[in-house]
């Protein structure tokens, strides 16, 4: 059997996650014995390939670059998992969400605020008015809660589907925080 | 006939923490006219910590990055012990040191193995699918496994002291939350020796790559500029207290013993109009004149020797490597200082470990309401100087909350440096643009190892340019705020 194809990608989050993920130490690799990791922010590659397997997704919908990555995932990826508490409900990313978006960005910019990012040519992205956890973006096939995950837990996940089963979360490993 | 304006957008950045891109501009000859690093994420702490308790803001604030999520509660407790007018306990102040240098060891060891490694040891026009951390382990195992252990050792005693890895609760406005023990002390200097080890294989590797490649690495951010970091009262490398230093590029110093506190009157944020990022300065210097670096070789450049034998001894290595009694100049010996660092890190990670006052002591908390209507808290990061500043109302409710981060103030620096890369490879417009030429300018942002989680916390005061492309890549017109 070929190698599962793994990515991680970092949408509106602190990198926290991605750093529990290089928790694994020498379970790296290993993993990289078993799995192909073909995208992540520690690589080079810089566009999201065909045919993944497994795509591990931090952070929430916060701009429309966040927003184009992850339907460019889950339109290439079989298992998509929301990894850590802003992908699955938003968290600390989602705290703006009380604070009008134009009205904050014209505080800060003035009146081109509300053009930021508009034009097709900007290399910026446009603000999400309110911040998505990724499930209101798009389908998510498993929830990994955690601000950020433990990697023990990360690797039982991992280990799970390298053995070709979606891995369920004890009420014990389900915490947020 | 000459070639039209166009630009190279190198997007995402890879290897760094956080989401960039840079563009290299070229003028009607064909020729690189500029590089630039732009910001695009925006997350607003500043904004919606309004609202929150002082004791809150070290766990909010530690959300901004899950890299340096220690330098936050660390900067945002010290803040909070200002408004609270408190004076920690002894216990309290070295535990919350230990947590620092652990962080420090953790964060460099990333930024040297896990991200910049692949360049070095692999080499610049490696495959890009095999130039990181697991092409790494493929192609020299026991150097990746070794830099895996020694980002895991630092990892491990933050979750001794702070019960968990990334983002521990620990330190609190008043002290920390829990003493250490005898038997957690003990397990932790039992790691020291194999760190110690790591530690110097790394830094023999970087001492003989900068030899192996003399010259060639003249172009990643060489220029003379202001430095600045804390340093104790004696001169002496410092991480979480003292006062700030400022040295210019012939190792004078120009200005001493600064209070932290009173960063506002120092330090200046200069608007540029193609750029989220602000660019902070020394203010008496002007803009840009007063254009300084922080981190790893800004520190090293400003103290006048570490204050441990170890790292003392290294340090004059340091800088007879670098060919100066002064200071460094160039950016490509961020790496060479990070792993010095980390030395010097372990070395005072053992002298506290071994002093009375850090273990078992009853007292490590105080406790007071909130007595001032402002704070200020100041530390060096791994990455530079962290200031945390709130204003706060009688029931301690963050009113205004102002932040400058480390990364914020090597902005400039970072712009000139991948500008000095992208001239020298691409002088000629003739050039054949490769892979390895895009991969060495991403490279010169590594030196400085930014973390962009941090850098974009922020929500006031962003210049902005925005700058409509045709289709064809010509600039059609450039809107500025
Ligand atoms: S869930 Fe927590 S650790 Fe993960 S990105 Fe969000 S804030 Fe950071």
């Amino acid at each position: 059997m070929d190698k599962i194809r793994l990515a991680t990608a970092w949408l509106g989050g602190c990198s926290g996650c991605h750093m529990s993920f290089l928790d694994l130490d020498e379970r790296l690799i290993d993993l990289h014995g078993r799995a192909e990791v073909v995208f992540s922010p520690v690589m080079d590659v810089k566009r999201y390939p065909e045919n993944v397997d497994v795509a591990l997704v931090e952070g929430a919908v916060a701009n429309s670059d966040n927003r184009e990555l992850l339907e460019t995932i889950r339109a290439n990826t079989r298992i998509l998992i929301a990894f850590g508490d802003c992908a699955v409900n938003g968290n600390v990313t989602a705290m703006r969400n009380g604070i009008d978006r134009d009205e904050m960005l014209k505080q800060i910019y003035g009146d081109i605020g509300k053009e930021l990012g508009r034009s097709i040519y900007s290399p910026l992205p446009v603000l999400e008015e309110t911040v998505l956890p990724i499930n209101k973006v798009v389908t998510v096939d498993a929830f990994l809660p955690g601000c950020p995950p433990h990697a023990d837990l990360i690797w039982h996940v991992i280990t799970e589907l390298l053995e070709g089963r979606i891995p369920i979360l004890t009420e014990e490993q389900l915490k947020y925080g | 006939m000459a070639k039209p304006t166009r630009q190279i957008t190198i997007d995402p950045v890879t290897r760094i923490e956080g989401h960039a891109k840079i563009t290299i501009h070229f003028n009607d000859q064909g020729a690189v006219e500029d590089a630039r690093i732009h910001i695009t994420e925006f997350r607003g702490f500043e904004k919606f910590c309004e609202g929150r308790l002082v004791w809150e803001m070290p766990g909010i604030t530690s959300r901004i990055c899950g890299i340096c999520p220690v330098s936050h509660l660390l900067t945002s407790a010290k803040a909070g012990d200002d408004i609270l007018a408190v004076e920690i306990p002894k216990t309290a102040e070295n535990l919350r040191r230990v947590l620092n240098l652990a962080q420090w060891v953790q964060s460099h060891a990333l930024s040297f193995f896990h991200l910049s490694a692949p360049d070095l040891l692999l080499g610049f026009d490696a495959a890009p699918e095999k130039r990181n951390i697991f092409g790494l382990a493929e192609a020299h195992p026991e150097f990746a496994r070794k830099g895996i252990r020694l980002r895991k050792f630092g990892q491990e005693v933050i979750e001794d002291l702070g019960g968990r890895k990334i983002h521990p609760v620990y330190a609190v406005p008043g002290g920390v939350r829990a003493p250490l023990s005898v038997e957690t002390r003990d397990k932790i200097l039992a790691g020291l020796p194999e760190a110690y080890d790591i530690t110097s294989m790394g830094l023999e590797y970087i001492k003989a790559f900068i030899e192996t490649n003399h010259g060639k690495l003249d172009v990643f951010g060489n220029f003379p500029s202001l430095f600045m970091g804390h340093v104790t009262a004696e001169g002496a490398l410092e991480y979480y207290d003292g006062f700030l230093r400022v040295v210019d590029s012939g190792g004078n110093i120009v200005a001493d013993m600064l209070d932290p506190k009173k960063y506002n009157d120092y330090i200046s944020e200069k608007v540029e109009d193609w750029s989220y990022l602000k660019f902070p300065y020394y203010e008496p210097l002007g803009y840009p004149q007063g254009n300084y670096r922080v981190g790893p070789l800004a520190r090293l450049n400003v103290c006048s020797h570490t204050g441990s034998p170890k790292s003392d001894k290294e340090l004059l290595v340091f800088k007879q490597m670098a060919g100066t009694r002064n200071v460094v100049l160039n950016s490509f010996y961020y790496h060479y200082a990070r792993m010095l660092e980390v030395l010097f890190a372990l070395e005072r990670m053992e002298e506290l470990l071994t002093d009375p006052d850090t273990v078992n002591q009853e007292d490590y908390r105080a406790r007071a309401f909130s007595n001032k209507p402002h704070g200020v808290g100041a530390c060096e990061a791994p990455r530079g100087t962290l200031f945390h500043n709130y204003t706060v109302g009688r029931d301690g409710v963050i009113k205004h909350v102002d932040m400058v981060i480390a990364t914020g103030q090597n902005n400039l620096s970072m712009n000139r440096a991948i500008r000095q890369i992208a001239m020298h490879y691409i002088s000629d417009p003739e050039t054949e643009i490769t892979e390895g030429i895009l991969n060495r300018i991403e490279a010169g942002i590594r030196c400085f190892d930014p973390c962009l989680s941090c850098s974009t916390h922020a929500i006031g005061r962003m210049p902005m340019q925005v700058q409509y492309i045709g289709p064809d890549g010509t600039p059609l017109r450039t809107k500025r705020r």
